[in-house]
């Protein structure tokens, strides 16, 4: 069966659909509304999608990263993990689904952002309808990427920052960075949506965006006392293993529950998300064995990440042999980036986030110019361009990353100002942040 | 009295606590602790970086004699707990000063 492209599937369409929805709430909707029919099995998928991705933050991501650091630290990783998730899901709310998706498909700002028309979802009620799903059902799914993308950035800056501080900055991160990027990708008269820029489930959006905001903020906050002088060695590697496996599961959710149905393009995307990140596990793992000479639990937990990240923005374009193949260069590509990369250029990114999520994420965004066309099993349009294509898709991912960038510094420096210093105090941090920020040891 | 202390490797606890039974020594304190005499460390790599381990995790044992029983015990836990290899562990002898069995408030040798 040959599947051609939609030139902007799923999501974007939906936005397109949303906005001919009716107001909720005491408005008589009009007769076209009544009739737009809802598929029960893509409603229920959705659903179920969602909590995939809810579970991939809670306790997935959560657990992966605590297991990473170390035993004095790990509530305080929990901790801006989980109350994260909750502040974003809140503001998503409040104005984030209105500023990334709302708004006129044309003029003004609208390359850029949304608009204001649909705070605290006050134009979506239960019997908005969006494509083939009730709308707020597309508004939970989406509200489960940006908690993600948000709390992703939480493993850049571990172990030694101040609590409030790291609150206030996702705040302004997801209000400055990830609104306007899911905006300009996935929303209808978006920048790289009108570019033709090629994201299925949220490479650049997700990934991109909040690695390299991992890596600036890693930067600017500095390493943590210690760094590349003493051991400081995950504490619970049985902690990183269920995390890491949270994730991959809940990414079905994540990839396939992108095609916004349960169909053909989402069983492609499903299968690609099991393929990808098993070959990015054995390449990395391969890979170590012959450079370093073990293959190192972490590194196949790692590299199966890594696979997840680089199909994301592929998922429900890559044929099956395309999604194998770029999970495997992901996987050699980011266990370059970790063990190469971070320790030549001194960076401390704690929990690789950008060596992972930056850099696999750059790796898919790139790739999927290439195993979306048809010459390689993928489903691009007849007349498809790798060349065209590749371009286009570095000029997104050139355009995430310095918007990303210069946000997150920005943002840094205000949260700096307000919180007189972004870092905790040498003995806070020694004693560990579960102790001094929090009052509590995980461990008794 | 004394009071006897041995690091030994972990996974020979349960034949000294054997051996020592055997010489009717009952009574026992196990400590985890980490060292390291000439046995060297070993590194460990988590995401490309290494790091050198230097302290080894041993047990601790500590065990209050009269002073009859310190050599055949020291001589008992040499042998149990020895494997050949470097990190095989020591035993010290300390003098005892005084002893007091908390339930019953003796003292002294009554009280080992």
């Amino acid at each position: 069966m040959s599947m051609t492209i939609v030139k902007h599937p799923g999501v974007a369409a939906l936005a397109l659909l949303a906005l001919a929805a009716p107001a909720g709430g005491q408005e008589i909707a009009p007769p076209e509304a009544v009739t737009a029919a809802i598929d029960s099995g893509d409603t229920a998928w959705m659903l179920v999608s969602t909590l995939l991705v809810i579970l991939m933050t809670i306790p997935g991501l959560a657990l992966f990263y605590g297991g990473l650091v170390r035993a004095k630290n790990i509530l305080s990783v929990l901790t801006q993990v989980f109350a994260g998730f909750a502040l974003i899901a809140l503001l998503w709310v409040g104005y984030g689904y209105s500023l990334a998706f709302a708004g006129p498909g044309e003029g003004g700002l609208s390359a850029f952002i949304g608009d204001f028309s649909n705070v605290l979802l006050g134009a979506t009620g239960p019997d908005a309808v969006a494509g083939s799903i009730p709308e707020l059902v597309f508004v939970c799914f989406q509200l489960t990427f940006a908690c993600i993308t948000s709390t992703l950035i939480v493993g850049g800056i571990a172990e030694r920052m101040k609590f409030g501080a790291v609150m206030a900055f996702l705040a302004l991160w997801f209000t400055f960075s990830y609104l306007p990027i899911a905006h300009m990708v996935w929303a209808e008269g978006g920048l790289f949506f009108t570019m033709g820029a090629l994201d299925f489930a949220g490479g650049t959006v997700v990934h991109i965006n909040s690695g390299v905001a991992a890596l600036v903020a890693a930067i600017v906050l500095g390493p943590r006392l210690g760094y590349m002088k003493e051991p400081i060695a995950p504490h619970n590697l049985v902690f990183v293993f269920i995390g890491a496996s949270l994730l991959w599961v809940g990414w079905f959710g994540f990839n396939a529950g992108s095609a916004l149905a349960a169909n053909g393009t989402a069983a492609q995307a499903f299968l690609n998300t099991i393929t990808a990140p098993a070959a990015a596990a054995l390449a990395w793992a391969l890979a170590e064995r012959l450079t370093r000479g073990h293959a190192s639990a972490l590194g196949a937990f790692s590299g199966a990440v890594a696979g997840l990240v680089a199909i994301t923005p592929a998922a429900g374009f890559a044929g099956t042999a395309g999604a194998i193949v770029l999970g495997a260069v992901a996987g050699l590509v980011c266990l370059w980036a970790v063990v190469t990369l971070k320790p030549k250029l001194g960076y401390d990114d704690s929990l690789d986030v950008f060596g992972i999520h930056g850099v696999g994420g750059i790796v898919g965004a790139l790739g999927t110019a290439i195993v979306a066309a048809p010459a390689m099993g993928g489903f691009g349009a007849a007349d498809y361009s790798i060349a065209g294509q590749l371009l286009t898709q570095a000029l997104a991912v050139g355009v995430a990353i310095v918007w990303s960038g210069v946000v997150t510094v920005v943002a840094l420096l205000l949260v700096k100002a307000l919180f007189g210093g972004l870092r905790v105090s040498d003995i806070r941090e020694s004693d560990g942040l579960d102790l001094s920020s929090h009052g509590e040891r995980a461990y008794n | 009295m004394k009071l006897v202390v041995a690091i030994i490797k972990p996974s020979r606890l349960e034949d000294v606590r054997q051996a020592l039974n055997s010489l009717d020594v009952h009574g026992m304190t196990v400590t985890e602790v980490r060292g390291y005499g000439r046995q060297k460390g070993h590194s460990e790599i988590y995401r490309g970086t290494e790091y050198a381990v230097h302290f080894l995790p041993k047990l601790k044992i500590e065990i209050a004699l009269e002073d009859e029983l310190v050599d055949p015990a020291a001589t008992a836990i040499s042998e149990a707990a020895q494997t050949g290899r470097i990190g095989d562990g020591k035993v010290f002898v300390l003098d005892l000063l005084a002893i007091t069995r908390i339930r019953t408030g003796e003292t002294g040798a009554a009280a080992l």
